[in-house]
């Protein structure tokens, strides 16, 4: 059996759709590999103990924490970040959505939420309300109080559909 | 017609969030960076007797081990600008790491561990051994309340009429007692600096509200002038007041980064957040409420407690606002401390407002309920048309229409008031209702705005964005007044390069920044017609700087927009290659004349499963008149993240402290519960527009803490009227609707 | 975390003998419940052994019932169609538990040996004879409102935490374990937790270097009346208060079979034979559902800060049993 202990460890894996070698001591999880070793830093920390969501990644196309994930687990596998979500003719729809609509506040848990927003879509482009509250359970957001997340999340769905879809009006009552 | 003011507009920061490109604190990266790891104490008071980091030096990576053993003496520390209370400059006696053998509560600081990387730190940290002599504690504000007593900096508020007297003779009265736990700000991203020296000159990149105050704090902790520290934080990851006050970890990091002469980094963990920074205090609260049986209210008594810590005062001036929300000749309103050995609380959003308005509130339903009058018809009643408290008109206050609205969208008038009395299949509904207030606080801010004659603007005020929209309010007041398409202006802040501005805290950022763009704006403006009017055949000769506006790269008259000069062609003229205003914005003198705050009304539905006690908010409508919209989409989401605070706090939130040992023991996010997705259903924000022209010049009111003030409250009154429960301690947890 | 060696295991009979060798090696599955304990320096294994590249992920048809494999994660189970249409409370318990990321990478052996949540377990500060025997039980005497009503000891008085567990239980499910020496046995899930007793530290009756490679469940008559309750602090994404797994057989009206399982108010699933026996022969009805409620809560022993668990495990009782019922 392969073992490793103290020295770092070279292991191969897709990141973003390509290929990276990375070595690092066996004990890190991923999320420390991307932060630290391959400096991305969208990948966020906000409790380190699979508490927040704020570190979720896809791997192999499922969301998981990337905090409660070894480096070494990555091994041989394909990891998406919030950096590889748009492509070079733009921003994936959920980013346009999330920066649109008021989803992203202080942004730190964006990056968790659009890479679990991201699975839930696949699976299912036409979720209800109560279908995306569910996928997001583990994403916790401290800003938004969530209404706009949700939105985000059903325009980006309606356009990856092809449909446009009208978000409910909000009304100031006002001087103009 | 505005361009941008009162137009929707998405962030502008929105893209470098949503692509993972905005770097927050810990994301800073220095050549040749070391790792700090923080080790808690074990106990709640004493000494430390002995602590031994031979082990710990050994790991491997290991560089240091600080202690207060070997930790230099850090200078007193100024106390910040938004220390409490009233802005006092005397020296802060905030807790400082590794100063001294002392231990003032449980889970603080006693060594840092710097090593390569962060897991041998966070290992090694492991090996530090620490022995104590201990001493008696208190952590129970509930055991000591009985020593509360008056804050010793500002006179208490002196009674208004005779309260006793008042209340003795009301016909109704109602008495109860309420009672908020501990609770955290659980921001997302956990505080960090990353600090580095060059010589006698620190750069930190700091996880703050207010660079300007971490950065005097600073400077006298290491007896430096304040221009050698710089202090830089462009993305905040949510704050909530946790980062208003310079917390531990600053000195710490640029401490260890000074001896160590290299970049160091520390991070808290989440565990660490809970006393690495302040927290709302526990707070009890008295409140007897006297009326006639019209409901007019004869006389109010509000009198809170809440805990400081052993070392410092901190009052959180729960009652404060009491005196200003109803009509009411008879008030006592006291706000009392009582040390704990605990660490000090510190602001947490909506402070002492939603505190006291959650025992007001709830008071006041229990009022309703006492007279049979409907909740929102007892408010009208006492309804404060001039300030109670001064008797000054208010500059503005459009509170009657958001009760109005409100109602009506809600649908209030079908409730029916017996409790119980509404059902939803077995689950029992409550609609319930409150008031929020907050203040229209303005403090002194300055901008510096650089237009060129291409026709971009590059605007900088050293304030912060913790997530409210404030890059994107500055950016949109900025092209407004220069009249530039809005890509065309950058708008930079969190950095103290640029000119001071407050903290960010107490819903003032948009009326004092704000205030400051837009006067520097129009000083840029001023300063193009002056050039302008240098040469003869101007068209503006004879205007003043009030007469003129700038569109679209043109100076020209309001009155007569043909007449216009380019603002390239002016700077060409004059060999300018920009024109640059500061701008110093303070409030008004003419203030003093009014009384000025910002009010909501607030509707709240809730469904109970009576057999398993859960409570979920299934709907909330909330009005708020806090003057002028400035940017609606990032207004109501901000609103709606009030909502759901509000909905932690009643539901939710507490700190659990084991007294036995002093120790928080529910440091985490598992057993530290914050609304989740499913938590939150139909929530609608409102907003009523007031014409303000005193509170400040942009005719804004702070929001932020406005939207979860009457919330908590809101919902207890709405499980009261489902279940005919009132439940007085929050947080409402299904064990106590059993 | 502390140092430890990393190995990838190339087979089940290596991967259990690896663990066997070392008193502290420990199996690395979907690590969500091991990762946080060595951050937190409660677990300090000196050795992971990764045993998620093992062909033990299978879910299939097997003698009547459904086998499913030890490393099959928590999500792919729930949604796996033979648990779906077979085993609806299976599916119901585990969606109850945690969020998408976490049953993503949770395997269903890992689930079984999740850890309490006790806060005195959590905190290396803190007395706990389960992470240091000997070391005194903080809760007791402490903050228990989360804590267990039914076989604790002064020695311990944590709850298991789990869901899928108990729904295991109400399904009759037996967990297949391989020990290093090759031997393989069959331990049904009832008895596979264990309570506290003198020995805390022992979650399970698992031996060390034991390692889950299936979980079995019969064929059920139970898939057309079952309910998983579960009540908590907030609507999703935390731990239970209290928990019942409800399943019926039912004929023309009446219980003909029945299962109830409490979670979170023991150191294991608590399956009450007094609610099943007052089951057994009665009509399917909320007079009925109360009787068995009082009977499955009749022997609680709450402690000073969870005397809430007794009222509100009785009315879960009977609000599982309902809706298991279709009556509510």
């Amino acid at each position: 059996m392969p073992e490793r202990t103290k020295q770092k460890t070279h292991i191969e894996f897709t990141l973003n759709g390509e290929a990276v070698e990375v070595a690092f001591a066996p004990h890190k999880t991923l999320l420390e590999v991307l932060r630290e070793d391959l400096n991305l830093m969208g990948t966020k920390h906000g409790c380190e103990l699979g508490e927040c969501g704020t570190c979720a990644v896809l791997v192999n196309g499922r969301s998981a924490l990337s905090c409660l994930v070894l480096g070494l687990e990555a091994e041989g596998r394909s990891v998406e970040t919030v950096e590889g979500m748009a492509s070079p003719a733009g921003l994936h729809p959920l980013q346009e959505t999330f920066a649109d609509t008021g989803a992203a506040q202080c942004g730190y848990c964006t990056p968790g939420f659009l890479l679990v927003a991201k699975e839930l879509l696949a699976a299912n482009p036409r979720p209800t309300r109560e279908e995306i509250k569910e996928a997001l359970c583990g994403n916790l957001c401290r800003c938004t109080g969530y209404i706009k997340i949700y939105e985000a999340v059903e325009l980006a769905a309606a356009r990856m559909r092809g449909e446009e879809l009208e978000l409910p009006r909000e009304a100031v009552y006002g001087l103009d | 017609m505005a361009r941008y003011i009162g137009k929707e507009m998405s962030r502008v920061d929105g893209v470098a969030k949503v692509t993972g490109r905005a770097k927050y604190a810990a994301e800073f990266r220095a050549p040749n960076l070391a790792y700090g790891f923080i080790v808690l104490g074990t106990m709640a008071k004493g000494r430390i007797r002995e602590i031994d980091t031979r082990e710990a030096e050994r790991a491997p990576g290991v560089v240091r081990v600080f202690t207060h053993l070997n930790a230099p003496k850090l200078g007193p520390k100024a106390s910040t600008e938004y220390a409490p209370p009233r802005n006092t400059r005397e020296q802060d006696k905030s807790f400082r790491a590794l100063q001294s053998d002392r231990i003032y509560f449980n889970m603080q600081p006693v060594a840092l561990v710097v090593a390569e990387t962060y897991e041998q730190a966070r290992y090694a940290a492991r090996l530090v051994r620490v022995s104590y002599d201990t001493e008696r504690h208190t952590t129970d504000t509930e055991a000591v309340r009985g020593s509360a007593r008056a804050p010793s900096q500002g006179s208490p508020p002196k009674p208004r009429g005779n309260p006793e007297a008042a209340m003795k003779a009301a016909p109704v009265r109602v008495e109860a007692e309420y009672r908020i736990p501990v609770e955290h700000h659980n921001s997302m991203e956990p505080h960090a600096a990353v600090a580095a020296w060059e010589g006698d000159k620190l750069t930190i990149f700091d996880k703050t509200q207010d660079v300007y105050g971490v950065r005097a704090h600073l400077a006298t902790s290491f007896g430096v002038p304040e221009e050698n520290v710089q202090v830089v934080s462009p993305y905040v990851g949510g704050a909530f007041g946790a980062s208003l006050r310079p917390n531990y970890y600053p000195a710490l990091t640029a401490m260890a980064a000074r001896e160590l002469k290299r970049p160091i980094k520390v991070v808290y963990t989440r565990t660490q957040m809970f006393t690495g920074h302040g927290y709302r205090p526990y707070t009890i609260q008295k409140i007897a409420l006297g009326a006639e049986a019209s409901g007019k209210l004869t006389a109010m008594i509000h009198q809170a407690v809440h805990n400081t810590s052993a070392f410092e005062e901190f009052n959180d001036n729960t009652t404060g606002f009491t005196r200003q929300v109803y009509a009411c000749p008879n008030l006592l309103a006291p706000t009392m401390i009582v040390a704990t050995d605990l660490p000090t609380p510190t602001w947490m959003r909506a402070p002492g407002a939603v505190s006291g308005m959650f025992a007001l509130e709830c008071a006041m339903d229990e009022l309703a309920y006492a007279l049979k009058i409907d909740p929102l018809e007892l408010r009208l009643i006492n309804y404060a048309e001039t300030d109670p408290e001064s008797g000054r008109p208010w500059s503005s206050k459009a509170l009657r229409e958001c009760y109005r609205l409100g109602a009506e969208k809600f649908g209030w008038k079908d409730r029916k008031f017996e409790p119980r009395s509404m059902r939803d299949g077995r689950l029992l509904v409550g609609w319930g209702t409150a008031t929020g207030v907050w203040g229209a606080f303005q403090r002194p801010a300055i901008a510096r705005i650089t237009l060129r004659p291409d026709g971009t603007a590059h605007v900088t005020s050293a304030t912060s964005d913790i997530g409210p929209g404030t890059y994107t309010v500055m950016t949109m007041i900025a092209a407004e007044y220069l009249g530039l398409e809005i890509e065309r202006v950058k708008f930079e802040l969190g950095d103290t390069k640029f000119p001071r501005a407050p903290a960010q805290g107490g819903s003032q950022t948009t009326s004092s920044v704000g205030s400051a763009v837009h006067g520097a704006a129009l000083a840029v403006g001023a300063k193009l017609l002056t050039l302008a009017n240098q040469d003869a055949s101007s068209p503006l000769k004879g205007a003043t700087a009030s007469d003129v506006e700038m569109l679209d790269g043109r100076l020209r008259l309001k009155s007569d927009p043909s007449k216009s000069v380019s603002v390239a062609g002016v700077m060409r003229l004059n060999n300018l290659s920009e024109v640059t205003e500061t701008f110093e914005s303070r409030p008004s003198p003419e203030r003093q004349k009014y009384a000025t705050m910002a009010h909501g009304a607030q509707f709240v539905e809730v469904k109970v499963d009576p057999d398993i006690g859960h409570v979920r908010v299934t709907r909330a409508i909330e009005v708020t008149a806090c003057g002028k919209i400035i940017n609606p989409k990032a207004s109501h989401s901000q609103e709606i993240g009030g909502v759901v605070w509000g909905i932690g706090m009643a539901l939710q939130e507490a700190t659990e402290i084991d007294h036995r040992y002093g120790r928080i023991m529910n440091p985490n996010l598992q057993h530290y519960h914050v609304p989740v997705n499913a938590d939150v259903h139909e929530v609608e924000t409102l907003f009523v527009e007031e014409d303000d022209k005193v509170v400040n010049p942009l005719g804004v009111k702070g929001m932020g803490e406005l939207g979860m003030v009457g919330i908590p409250a809101a919902i207890a009154n709405a499980v009261f009227h489902a279940t005919g429960k009132r439940v007085r301690e929050l947080p409402i947890t299904p064990d106590k609707l059993l | 975390m502390r140092p430890f060696k990393y190995v990838r295991a190339s087979d089940a009979a290596a991967a259990a003998r690896a663990v066997a060798a070392n008193p502290r090696a420990k199996f690395l599955g979907g690590g969500t419940n091991i990762l946080d304990l060595m951050k937190e320096d409660v677990e300090r294994p000196n050795e992971l052994v990764d045993v998620t590249r093992l062909k033990l992920s299978e879910i299939k048809a097997a003698s009547g019932g459904v086998s499913i494999g030890a490393l099959a994660k928590n999500s792919d189970t729930a949604n796996h169609p033979l648990i779906r249409r077979n085993y609806p409370l299976l599916t119901q318990a585990i969606v109850a538990g945690a969020s998408g990321q976490l049953r993503n990478m949770a395997t269903n052996g890992g689930n079984l040996l999740q850890r309490t949540r006790c806060q005195y377990f959590y905190d290396t500060a803190m007395p706990c004879n389960k992470r240091e025997p000997g070391t005194g039980c903080g809760a007791l005497e402490g903050l228990n409102r989360i804590h267990a009503i039914f076989g604790w000891s002064d020695k311990c008085v944590a709850t298991y935490p789990g869901d899928m567990a108990n729904a295991l239980y109400a399904l009759d499910a037996v967990v297949r374990v391989r020990g290093a020496s090759g031997r393989e046995r069959a331990i049904p899930v009832g008895e596979f937790h264990r309570l506290p007793g003198d020995t805390p530290q022992q979650d399970s009756n698992l031996a060390h270097g034991e390692l889950i490679t299936a979980i079995d469940l019969p064929k059920s008559n139970f898939a057309k009346n079952s309910y998983y309750l579960k009540v908590r602090d907030r609507a999703s994404y935390a731990f239970a208060l209290v928990s019942v797994a409800a399943a019926l057989e039912l004929e023309r009206g009446r219980v003909k079979q029945a299962r109830v399982v409490l979670g979170s108010v023991a150191h294991k699933p608590w399956r009450s034979l007094e609610a099943e026996a007052a089951l057994v022969g009665g009509p399917a009805s909320e007079e009925s559902f109360r009787r068995a409620a009082e009977a499955a809560l009749a022997g609680a022993k709450p402690l000073a800060h969870n005397g809430y668990k007794v009222e509100l495990g009785k009315r879960a009782v009977v609000r599982a049993l309902m809706r298991a019922s279709r009556l509510a």
